[in-house]
């Protein structure tokens, strides 16, 4: 008999579905309604460091250049005080054999589904890591099916993503292209439960897993050439595996006292499920609108428990404005002959206001860019904004009004980086914490996870707790 | 006349997930006002007219019905026109580099 596939149907069925569609039984690490044994969850079953190398040179993966933008810092020190303005590195991640860092996710992921016989991986995803995901299982010889946000009720497509449907269909996968809205995982859901697929989440512990060697990457390739650590990683922030998985790498090479800096394009005030707003953006991702809710509620995603928990790694957060990153597009292209994906460049816009607070000896690395090509690129995500009727000029940045103004610098010492109170990013992950879960007593192994969860400590946990009137 | 296409013609087709009546409650008004949609491109599994059903076979090897939208579909996405607003950076930051500091 035909099982039924409404919503409310299938949501009811998720729990069974995903633990089929993982092989991954949640259970076994879940001590109480907030707490889980995370690093558990990650030695279960992820793979060692030295395992996910060996899967990653297997498939072209990983080892990707580490370059000096020797120019883009001496810009940076013309526009510093005397003595300040540290050497910027960048990951030139753009060299996977999909185009992103995402590679490294997906190889992981792909890798495991094939080792336990699944016959094809399915991802819920409009970014970087469909192409990723698709090209991997092309190696494997599987199945894929890419489920991606495309269109608002128009039929119009973000160009960005329309150019990932392009890439996905490159390389084999069927591609499900479908209008805005979260209900992206109700579909995936009877996609996993119709075809038996291995749900290659960007979220489970395989992926995140497969991160970690880019922040030990970087490491190695600093101490090899400089003799000495980052003083800071500067990450683009989205959905927190970035910044879990690089900052897990950089620490597991011993760089405990790298700074790891989030970095997201500011988007604030559009919503992110909205088919109004869907075309209001020029970035599809690395952006307030994913970096925010993912990091003060990780456990809104396809998986139980999500493996990208970016508040346990995360020292500062920044945001840049969407004419920053353009801007410094143009220069990464102009000034030190690297032609990259403007998502992924959201981080450098970061890291040239960051090298600033810095002396001439410090380095501060930039872990990742991406491909380019057509939708994905400066004029083509301009065009878009003005033909949904935002305006464009050059001035001053704070001038940006998302939806609205998309204001290119004037001038290389405009670029700015916005620091995000993370304080209270944490006192809100720990409200979402107690409320999503209808928590009405607090233990103290959830006070001591909560407070690994958002890197701070049970003073701090406890202050939070009272302040909302839960007993303790 | 409408445009036909042929068996395992490469094709493109259209259906609707889920009505705005059926839409989850938990996203925003204009949102829940309109259907949630679905493309998808495959093989066609027989001859078929733009605007009618036809069931395709999917790269994945899925059987999908749906309204015949498109045959052998183009990308039309491009890198857009030279954006005047970004032309001169590269000119200014050039020069900029060639001053001292």
């Amino acid at each position: 008999m035909a099982k039924d596939t409404s919503y409310d149907a299938v949501m009811d069925r998720r729990a069974e579905i995903m633990s089929r569609a993982l092989g991954l039984n949640y259970d076994e690490f879940i001590i109480s309604d907030i707490a889980f044994d995370y690093e558990g969850m990650m030695a279960k079953a992820g793979y060692s460091l030295e395992e996910v190398r060996q899967i990653q040179s297997e498939s072209g993966v990983g080892n990707t250049p580490l370059l000096e933008l020797r120019n883009i810092t001496d810009l940076a020190r013309k526009t510093s005080k005397r003595g300040f303005g540290a050497r910027i590195l960048i990951k030139d991640e753009a060299a996977n054999p999909s185009g992103s860092f995402k590679d490294r996710r997906a190889s992981v992921s792909i890798h495991h589904a094939k080792k336990l016989g699944y016959p094809g991986v399915l991802a819920a995803t409009s970014g970087n890591y469909g192409a990723a995901v698709a090209s991997q299982a092309a190696m494997k010889n599987l199945g894929c099916i890419i489920v991606q946000e495309v269109f608002d009720s128009r039929h119009v497509g973000q160009p960005e993503i329309i150019e990932k449907s392009r890439k996905c269909e490159a390389y084999g996968a069927e591609v499900v292209q479908l209008t805005v809205g979260p209900e992206l995982f109700y579909v995936s859901l009877i996609l996993l439960e119709e075809t038996g697929y291995f749900n290659a989440s960007l979220y489970s512990p395989f992926g995140i897993s497969g991160v970690e060697t880019l922040g030990y990457e970087l490491v190695e390739q600093i101490r090899a050439r400089y003799d000495k650590d980052p003083a800071y990683i500067v990450v683009t922030h989205a959905g927190g595996g970035n910044v879990t998985g690089t900052a897990r790498g950089a620490l597991k090479a011993g760089a405990k006292n790298s700074t790891i800096i989030g970095a997201s394009v500011d988007l604030s005030g559009l919503h992110m499920a909205s088919d109004n707003d869907f075309n209001k953006k020029s970035f599809t991702t690395g952006h307030t609108g994913f970096g925010v809710p993912f990091a003060t509620w990780p456990d809104r995603t396809d998986v139980p428990k999500n493996a990208a928990r970016p508040l346990r790694y995360l020292d500062r957060y920044v945001t840049v404005t969407q004419g920053e990153v353009f801007y410094v597009t143009e220069a990464l292209a102009q000034v030190e002959g690297m032609e990259r994906g403007p998502a992924g460049n959201t981080s450098l816009a970061a890291a040239i206001a960051l090298a600033r607070e810095l002396p001439e000896d410090e380095i501060v690395v930039v872990q990742e860019t991406e491909y380019t090509g057509a939708g994905k690129h400066p004029w083509a995500q301009l065009d878009f904004a003005k033909q949904n009727g935002i305006a464009v000029k050059r001035g001053a940045p704070k001038e940006n009004k998302p939806g609205k103004t998309i204001v290119i610098p004037q001038n290389f010492s405009q670029i700015t980086a916005t620091e995000m109170d993370l304080n209270r990013m944490r006192r809100s992950y720990i409200r979402n914490a107690l409320e999503r879960n209808k928590v009405k007593n607090v233990t103290e192994e959830d006070i001591r996870f909560l407070a690994e969860d958002t890197k701070t400590d049970a003073d701090f946990v406890t202050s939070v707790i009272r302040d909302l009137g839960v007993r303790l | 006349m409408s445009e036909k296409c042929k068996k395992d013609d490469w094709v493109e087709i259209h259906y609707v997930v889920l009505e705005a009546r059926e839409r989850t409650g938990d996203i925003p008004e204009d949102t829940r006002k309109v259907p949630l949609e679905c493309w998808i491109k495959g093989w066609a599994e027989k001859e078929g007219t733009v605007g009618e059903e036809v069931t395709i076979r999917t790269p994945a090897n899925r059987y999908v019905k749906g309204t015949l939208t498109r045959i052998n579909p183009e990308y039309t996405h491009t890198f857009g026109p030279c954006a005047s607003e970004l032309s001169a950076i590269g000119q200014e930051l050039r020069a900029t580099l060639k001053e001292g500091k």
